[in-house]
């Protein structure tokens, strides 16, 4: 456990040095170094604080939704035969589209609001998991499935002792992995529309020249796809204590 | 425990597997009754179809001819009172040893408190009190076994059908497992089908101990073994006498089935190769 706390206060300061030494080098007001961005967070509070909730909101709208829809159609899929040999080629074939060209639709279709944002987040994901579940429930192994039936267990003693259990971690593997997607996404749907959300705080920093004030939305957003990673790693990490 | 052992029967039961890449019977014309509270013993050479019959009798196989009756009644589908030790253990590597233990509690829907007390008990009748929290891939092949072992005797069941149990613990363990296995089965008066490749554990543990032939399997000898259960049976005269009558039963009917019929299972796996 020390050892664990003396790893992430190693690597913060080490990112931290590296930071300040590219910063110096580079010498820009683009890339202030850790002490002026302490300044700058702390003088851009207001609206940061208010611009990070709203785009937590919208990413964890959207992982909530995406893994709520992917999940049982995943499994669903894989029950049935004839379904997955319909739906396998779909999922081939969408699943490399990078979801985001939908954006301006979405944007006609939806408005400025959280909703296209959402919707756009919320399709990267879902095929995210969906791949990832899809995988799971094939890798289920066979003995499991017939020791619960052997002791007389029904379609939904099965789904609950072996298809939930042996699939969630999965879940959270993708979802880890897909908070990084998921940000990207968000920053540019932000970026792209609407007027409130770190992404937004980002570009409208650019566009009034004001470095400091962009690089404090960056730091924001970075934190934000750092917290949603860490609590998706500990879950992955407490459920697949059995593997 | 009071309750009653199952009646198990075959009858003129057989098993032709259709799914593989050609019909292949594991079970011919099998005629036996298993009276309440017997324990019979299964021996026959490996892959002649001992599982497929204790598959048969816990209903997660149904037989391609003639019946399979539990209690009278044909066994469609796994009844809740069977218990099936299978021969890979069918632990769920997800769940701890306790999770594992109360699983067939939990599917029959018994209530929660009651149902951790019955696994602990049986955790503690096989030795692995202490282990409740650790998953299946930190205990040894022993410990395994023992933890399914465990998971059956938790249920309470009226028909404990066993598959090589015991395979993978060391001679002393085994020889103490054997005796909780006897112990559990006089106090619990269930009826009990042990697989095992040992003739020793056979002649120990069964009332009666059944020869199967090779592939596929028929009953080849049907020994009489009244004396488990008393006092010092394994050191006896008598039970290094049955050990030899068992002995010899297998080889016959090995021998018979290499004499009479040698080339199937060669015949088989050469039309495969092809
Ligand atoms: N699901 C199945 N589909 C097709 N063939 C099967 C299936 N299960 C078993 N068999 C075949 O049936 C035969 C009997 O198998 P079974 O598992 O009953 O043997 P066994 O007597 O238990 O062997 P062992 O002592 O090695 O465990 C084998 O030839 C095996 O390949
Ligand atoms: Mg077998």
């Amino acid at each position: 456990m020390l050892s664990k706390v003396g790893g992430y206060v190693f690597a913060v300061a080490f990112i931290v040095a590296g930071w300040w030494i590219t910063a110096l080098a580079v010498n820009s007001p683009a890339l202030p170094t850790p002490a002026q961005t302490v300044e700058v967070l702390g003088s851009n509070m207001d609206v940061l604080i208010p611009f990070f909730w709203t785009s937590a909101y919208r990413v964890v709208a959207s992982l909530l939704i995406g893994t709520l829809l992917a999940v049982p159609i995943a499994q669903l899929c894989t029950r049935s035969r004839v379904l997955d040999r319909l739906f396998a080629p779909v999922l081939y074939l969408l699943y490399p589209i990078p979801k985001v060209v939908l954006l301006p639709i979405l944007l006609v279709l939806f408005g400025l609001a959280d909703a296209p944002k959402i919707v756009l987040i919320s399709l990267t994901v879902f095929f995210q998991v969906l791949v990832a579940v899809r995988d799971a429930v094939k890798a289920v192994p066979e003995s499991a499935l017939i020791s619960v039936r052997a002791l007389g267990g029904s379609a939904w003693d099965e789904y609950r002792h072996v298809y939930v259990p042996a699939t969630l971690p999965a879940v959270f593997t993708s979802l880890r992995i897909g908070v990084g997607t998921a940000i990207a996404v968000l920053f540019i749907a932000e970026a792209m529309a609407g007027s409130t959300g770190l992404g937004y705080f980002i570009m409208q920093s650019w566009s009034m020249v004001n470095y400091p004030r962009m690089f404090a939305g960056i730091i924001a957003l970075a934190l934000l796809g750092l917290v949603l990673y860490a609590i998706f790693d500990l879950l992955e990490r407490r459920l697949t204590r059995w593997r | 425990m009071s309750n009653c052992g199952a009646q198990l029967e075959f009858i003129h039961a057989g098993l032709v597997f259709e799914d593989g890449p050609e019909r292949l019977r594991a079970l011919r014309d099998l005629s036996v009754t298993v009276r309440p509270g017997e324990s019979v013993a299964l021996i026959g050479p490996s892959g002649c179809g001992k599982s497929t019959t204790l598959r048969l009798a816990s209903g997660m196989l149904s037989p391609s001819e003639g019946d399979v009756l539990v209690n009278g009644m044909p066994v469609g589908k796994p009844r809740q009172e069977t218990a099936l030790i299978p021969q890979d253990l069918g632990l769920l590597p997800w769940k701890t040893v306790l999770q594992n233990a109360v699983l067939g509690l939990a599917i029959r829907k018994v209530p929660k408190d009651q149902a951790l007390q019955h696994a602990k008990d049986a955790l503690s009748q096989v030795g692995l009190e202490g282990f409740e929290a650790a998953y299946p891939k930190e205990l040894s092949g022993g410990m395994r076994q023992r933890l399914a072992l465990a998971r059956a005797l938790a249920m309470d069941a009226d028909l404990l059908l066993m598959d090589e149990p015991l395979s993978a613990v060391d001679a002393l363990l085994r020889e103490s497992l054997q005796d909780v296995l006897l112990d559990l089965w006089r106090e619990r008066g269930h009826t009990q089908m042990l697989v095992t490749h040992s003739i020793e554990e056979a002649v120990y543990l069964g009332e009666r101990i059944l020869v199967f032939s090779p592939r596929p399997a028929t009953l080849k000898a049907d020994i009489a073994n009244p004396h488990v259960g008393e006092d010092g049976w394994r050191d006896s005269a008598q039970f290094a006498n049955q050990c030899n009558e068992v002995r010899s039963a297998l080889a016959e009917s090995a021998g018979e089935a290499t004499g009479a019929n040698p080339p199937e299972p060669q015949a088989a796996a050469d039309k495969k190769g092809r």
